[in-house]
């Protein structure tokens, strides 16, 4: 693959990200019942079917043109905490690819990093609190490091969705400290975050959809 | 699961068709958002009072948008805070200048869509203040009261900031009362069945047949214990005392008393329970000063119901007794 993203690659993984939540939905309900109450992977799914109903409008934008279309779609459309929060996720990328013609990699960590810091500030947790920054927060984290080695895009990508499935299988260990699911406690032992798992399958998606050229 | 609906992602946008038209004396919706405000906003020289929530709560939250109560809603999917544009939308439907008061329950989803409502709000020049509330003893310790959910005593809350707003209170003062209220306002809830979010289909928990959830939420969230059934005269003592302890309720004080149903249990025997609140409230030489029986905030079907008391002074007893137009509460 050529070594910068192009807003036609990023138009196709939002796509990819879309049929990635529509085909495992059910599982993420199934993870968000047994600690919270369930409705995780119909919210997603509601949620992602509307921004891909009004994709074919933000084709032939620039990236930060799509990504905010998409962005206050998430936003807007369904509400609850993953609303704010993936919506605040898209926006920030596009802020931060704001005046970028070609998204290097340089540019795709600074991208993650501001996505990140929207992610803190208004959800507040942290990592090991059992919530989709277990996920975003490592997967980062790898962004950065790929950056520092002076890999390619493709092998950042593919160290991304490495790390990010890492930090989603570490919420297993964990107890939650915010959100509805804290007020169980120890009861969420052994249970994968509802989050965490859809950030997992919103970043995986996202970096395969961009792998592709 | 057996219910009334058609497709379960339209739940939502069909009940609000259904309630507008039956109640469109008191409300209209905002376009394209799915706000509900009442008709008349913004009431000229009156802080706006704006709440929101998942739905799913019925008659909570659009049953008491009115004269001396909410002025807006934002409706959220079941069970789902409702997104920032319709929060925003609310604010700048009801504002007249004087201000507007966001209150909501202590939910994640809702603080942060609040929040970011808050903020574009602000960006428009409209002065909003939120009060969260935290009024469910079951759901933390006392040392980590405020992360305790909100449940039924925002209806408490919701009466408090509209009369206050109805009386010419400004901003501040609004605020000070529903804050006053939430502090001095505990619940404690008990289900004997769970309830199904349609779009997911299965039940939030289940129980065996002589058992109850106890301190469950009113989304159906797990409580802190399945006990044993009990008949109503125990389990509303046990919850009523778990309650009193939670703030110290002297001899001598004058006290709200909410029996508040959770859907699918019978105002008979939400009767029958506040008919033992009563006298534990005679026997600790409470004084009830204003009682609640019915269904305010419910978690769609499941059986159960909960246990409010309210500590009372003057200023909030006067603000609960003062008069309200609502389609689900008038005084």
């Amino acid at each position: 693959m050529n070594e910068s993203l192009l807003p036609d690659q990023i138009h196709r993984a939002i796509d990819y990200i879309c049929d990635a939540i529509e085909q495992e939905k059910d599982y993420l309900s199934e993870l968000d019942g047994a600690i919270g109450d369930g409705d995780h992977g119909v919210n997603m799914a509601k949620c992602f079917r509307e921004v891909k109903k009004k994709l074919p409008e933000s084709q032939g934008k620039d990236t930060e043109g799509i990504l905010k279309d998409v962005g206050m779609v998430v936003l807007n459309s369904v509400g609850g905490a993953m609303g704010a929060l993936y919506g605040t996720f898209f926006l920030k990328l596009a802020q931060a690819s704001s005046g970028k013609k070609a998204i290097q990699l340089n540019d795709l960590v600074e991208m993650f990093q501001t996505a990140e810091q929207g992610i803190l500030d208004i959800g507040k947790a942290k990592v090991g609190d059992k919530t989709l920054v277990d996920t975003l927060s490592p997967a980062v984290r790898s962004l950065e490091d790929s950056r520092d080695k002076g890999l390619s895009l493709s092998e950042a990508l593919t160290a991304l969705e490495t790390a990010a499935k890492m930090g989603m299988e570490s919420t297993k260990d964990m107890i939650a400290k915010i959100g509805r699911a804290s007020r169980l406690g120890e009861r969420t032992i052994g249970h994968q975050d509802a989050g965490a798992t859809s950030c997992y399958l919103i970043l995986s998606a996202m970096a395969r959809g961009l792998k592709v050229t | 699961m057996k219910k009334f609906i058609n497709d379960p992602y339209d739940v939502v946008d069909e009940m609000v068709e259904g309630f507008l038209d039956v109640h469109s004396q008191y409300v209209r919706k905002l376009e394209p958002v799915r706000t509900l405000v009442r008709k008349d906003a913004p009431v000229p020289d009156k802080v706006g009072i704006v709440t929101g929530g998942g739905s799913g709560h019925k008659p909570a939250f659009i049953g008491f948008i009115g004269e001396g109560m909410l002025d807006a809603v934002a409706v959220g999917e079941i069970f789902t805070s409702p997104p920032p544009l319709a929060c925003f939308e609310a604010a700048k439907a009801v504002d007249s200048g004087k201000g507007v008061l966001f209150l909501l329950g202590n939910y994640a989803g809702d603080v942060m869509n609040f929040q970011m409502a808050a903020d574009m709000a602000k960006a428009e020049g409209i002065a909003v203040e939120q009060v969260i509330s935290t009024d469910d003893v079951g759901s933390a310790p006392k040392e980590k009261a405020a992360n305790r959910r909100g449940v039924v005593g925002s209806f408490l809350g919701w009466k408090i900031a509209g009369a206050k707003a109805a009386a010419g209170g400004s901003l501040e003062e609004c605020k000070a009362a529903v804050e006053k209220l939430n502090n001095n306002t505990r619940t404690l809830g008990v289900a004997l069945s769970p309830c199904t979010v349609p779009a997911k289909g299965t039940p939030t928990f289940t129980l065996a047949d002589d058992e109850m959830e106890y301190a469950v939420g009113h989304h159906g969230e797990p409580g802190t214990a399945k006990i044993k059934m009990m008949s109503a005269d125990d389990i509303a003592e046990k919850m009523t005392m778990e309650v009193l302890e939670d703030l110290p309720f002297e001899a001598g004080q004058e006290v709200a008393v909410l029996i508040n149903g959770l859907g699918g249990t019978p105002h008979i025997e939400l009767y029958i329970c506040y008919r033992k609140v009563k006298k534990i409230m005679d026997k600790q030489g409470l004084k009830i000063g204003r009682s609640y029986v019915g269904e305010f905030f419910t978690g769609l079907e499941m059986a159960g119901f909960s246990v409010t008391l309210t500590r009372l002074d003057d200023e909030l007893k006067a603000l609960l007794a003062a008069s309200a137009n609502t389609p689900y509460y008038k005084l």
